[in-house]
């Protein structure tokens, strides 16, 4: 293959002689993520593709456009709104939508509240993230989905690592080890029973951090949160966390002006900020990249650890 | 930079949970959580040392409390090369687990404890290696500190596993000698282990060639998906969407449509929504033809001049995989790749024994882990080609119907 071939980006010439056509791994891993999406949207009658609005699930709108391009996804994105999202994150999914031209189906915990009357958290810091997997499995339920799309990776903590890729639930979300198939080669057996859906996970295979050179490489637009912006912040237990409508200082707070930025998209209640000048994706790469070194080091990690988990909480209420 | 997915096995105690854990701790792809718990259970360690087989502990506290064991996949990665390890128990009746951990992977690193030499299941790991014909093979002889780094105990073990790589006809088998605890020929060279002069095993993983892994000689693709938008912009648009399996299609080649046996011509080609020139596996691709003929999911387009078998009689080597036994005449459903057929299993000819290859014969129903030769008939013809010629086309699975389980792993043959 020549150099001056338009696909040629994709590809790098390999020093063997006579083999030249070989793809980089960024490119494996997208080969595998789109094979997914397509058998999901051949074998299930109803999916959906769970958008958070954060990174992971950007990066899944982003691999099923391909996917099916010329064409539409197949399926819409689904929402589930615990009323404390950063208002930038919910504009910026709106945009998205719309520029891909899905469906989005936006259902809210508070609705969900209201209707089977449950108990709203209270604290300073009311997280509603156990709340959604209600709404998640009543909004199963509302449109009949049998496979939900959803962006964990096995990456993010060890007990992930043994997740399938098509991972079957009974009809009450729930994780049965019983129900869970081998999954050899690249054959994926989605057959389920009436009542059961399945969770199907097309980033099994990254990290967090081909995440983020997929971002750059393919110039994948982000919420502007992701990037360092001043913002008024309380410390709390070593953490910044933003005032907001939601969460209001005490008496004892100090209210401060930071220059900050999120790693995460979660709510407003529950996410920390991290102090930073990483104003382009370059420099929030770099950022990430020199964290994950010096959080190996002797420098204190809690906040760190916090947010990782908080990210999980998030993600277990959904799956 | 690219990828290596591979698979490590060996008995319980050789030394794999260390081993993964020196690679992804040497290797400096810890995350915090899991480094914050190393660290806290070294304090409790009087020699000040690093309990790397923590690391993988999720499967270790399910071996205690006796649940569900199978694999579970790790990352890693260094400036040339991004790792996917698939981390199965090496434990006797996990053939199933080994399997399915083994299906994805073009390198297997198989442990030795170099106080015990080549075992039982040393002998059975690398069966299953040559029944899915596992690329590259590194025989780890491990706890080479337990042997006071003997060359001696090494060159046995070495003469010993090539009589076993012989038989069973393994083509790519290296050897290092290893102290997965302390690190020796793991990342850097062993200054211990000083008459080996290889390459020690990061090195090598990140080198070694696997260019030659992807078949781009046989064109397979299969459809997946039909792509028809329906807008008026793209009112006729009929793409077949799905992933080379093998080789390389381009603009302009003569196709066959297989089962139907329909020739035609490749109009388009698209990748990601650009079009193409060319696409060679294991790109997604979207191909338009020039004829409007009746395609769909499952349907397989092959270069007219180099076409795969199609058959609905097969014969085929089952690793059951379910605690249901098989049992013959019964009815399944077969997918292979994303083509979904009826298939009853008719005869089974005869059981292979996974610890010596020897065939021996079936006395009762197939039973979970057993690896048995059978026939298989399906309602609709297959298009395949047999496992050992090119694997990617020549496997598949048998799902049970009633529990829509995946009850077997099916290498295609002859
Ligand atoms: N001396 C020595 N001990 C080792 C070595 N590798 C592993 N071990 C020890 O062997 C035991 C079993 O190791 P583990 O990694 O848990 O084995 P697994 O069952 O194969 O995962 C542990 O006590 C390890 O510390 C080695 O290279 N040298």
């Amino acid at each position: 293959m020549s150099k001056s071939e338009k696909s040629n980006q994709e590809i790098f010439p390999s020093p063997q002689a006579g083999r030249v056509r070989g793809l980089d791994y960024l490119k494996q891993l997208e080969a595998e993520s789109i094979h997914i999406f397509r058998e999901v949207a051949a074998q299930f009658e109803r999916p959906a593709l769970l958008f958070s609005g954060g990174k992971d699930s950007i990066t899944l709108v982003h691999l099923a456009r391909k996917a099916f391009a010329p064409g539409k996804i197949p399926f819409p994105l689904v929402h589930i709104d615990t009323g404390h999202n950063f208002p930038e994150a919910l504009e910026f999914r709106d945009w998205l939508a719309n520029e891909v031209g899905a469906t989005l189906i936006v259902r809210k915990v508070e609705d969900t509240i209201k209707q089977k009357s449950l108990t709203e958290p209270k604290g300073k810091f009311p997280s509603r993230n156990w709340l959604q997997t209600y709404t998640l499995l009543d909004t199963i339920e509302e449109f009949r989905f049998d496979c939900c799309i959803g962006g964990a990776r096995r990456d993010e903590e060890k007990a992930r690592a043994k997740e399938r890729i098509f991972s079957v639930r009974d009809e009450f979300g729930q994780w049965n080890p019983k129900l869970q198939r081998p999954e050899l080669w690249n054959i994926y057996n989605g057959r389920i029973h009436k009542g059961e859906n399945v969770r199907v996970f097309p980033i099994s295979n990254w990290t967090e951090l081909d995440i983020w050179n997929f971002i750059r490489k393919e110039k994948v637009d982000l919420p502007s949160i992701y990037f360092a912006h001043e913002r008024k912040v309380i410390e709390h237990e070593g953490q910044l966390v933003a005032i907001s409508e939601f969460v209001q200082p005490d008496a004892s707070d100090v209210v401060l002006t930071k220059k900050v930025r999120y790693r995460t998209v979660g709510d407003m209640t529950c996410t920390a900020a991290v102090e930073s000048n990483a104003s382009t994706l370059d420099e929030v790469i770099n950022e990430i990249i020199s964290t994950r070194i010096s959080e190996r080091g002797e420098t204190r990690i809690d906040d760190k650890v916090t947010e990782a988990a908080m990210e999980d909480r998030k993600k277990n209420g959904y799956f | 930079m690219d990828l290596l997915r591979f698979i490590t096995a060996g008995s319980v105690d050789d030394g794999k949970s260390t081993l993964i854990g020196r690679l992804l701790y040497d290797s400096k792809n810890i995350l915090i959580d899991q480094l914050e718990a190393l660290e806290k259970s070294t304090k409790n360690r009087t020699d000040g040392s690093v309990d790397l087989a923590l690391l993988t502990d999720g499967l270790r506290a399910e071996r205690e409390q006796g649940i569900t064991i199978d694999v579970a996949y790790r990352y890693f990665t260094t400036p040339k090369r991004k790792f996917i390890i698939a981390d199965a128990p090496g434990h006797v009746q996990y053939t199933r687990n080994m399997i399915t951990g083994a299906s994805n992977a073009s390198l297997i690193i198989i442990l030795i404890d170099a106080r015990q030499g080549v075992v039982e299941q040393t002998r059975r790991h690398s069966i299953i290696a040559s029944l899915l014909q596992i690329p590259h093979v590194v025989v780890a002889v491990n706890k080479m500190d337990l042997v006071e780094y003997s060359q001696d105990i090494y060159n046995n073990i070495v003469i010993e596993y090539a009589e076993v790589a012989k038989q069973l006809g393994l083509q790519d088998v290296t050897y290092i000698p290893i102290s997965a605890l302390d690190g020796d020929n793991i990342v850097d060279r062993s200054e211990k282990i000083t008459w080996y002069d290889g390459k020690p095993l990061l090195e090598f993983l990140e080198e070694v060639e696997l260019d030659h892994d992807i078949n781009l000689t046989d064109a397979r693709f299969q459809v997946q998906f039909v792509i028809r938008p329906q807008t008026e912009e793209l009112h006729d648009y009929r793409g077949y969407a799905g992933k080379v399996i093998s080789g390389i299609y381009k603009k302009g080649d003569k196709v066959t449509v297989l089962p139907q046996g329909i020739s035609t011509t490749i109009s388009k080609l698209e990748v990601n929504g650009k079009e193409v020139e060319e696409a060679f596996a294991p790109q997604p691709l979207v191909i338009q033809l020039s004829e409007d003929i009746d395609i769909s999911r499952g349907d397989t387009i092959v270069k007219a001049d180099n076409l795969p078998r199609v058959s609905n009689e097969l014969e085929v080597l089952l690793c059951w995989m379910d605690d249901k036994p098989l049992i013959a005449g019964n009815k399944y459903l077969l997918q292979h790749n994303s083509r979904l057929v009826r298939a009853v299993v008719r005869n089974v000819e005869y059981k292979l024994d996974v610890n010596s290859l020897q065939q021996q014969p079936v006395e009762g129903n197939v039973k979970l882990n057993e690896v048995v030769k059978a026939t298989v008939k399906t309602a609709s013809p297959l298009v395949y080609d047999p496992y050992t010629i090119l694997s990617v086309n020549g496997s598949a699975i048998l799902v049970d119907e009633t529990s829509n389980s995946t009850v077997a792993a099916v290498l295609l043959q002859q």
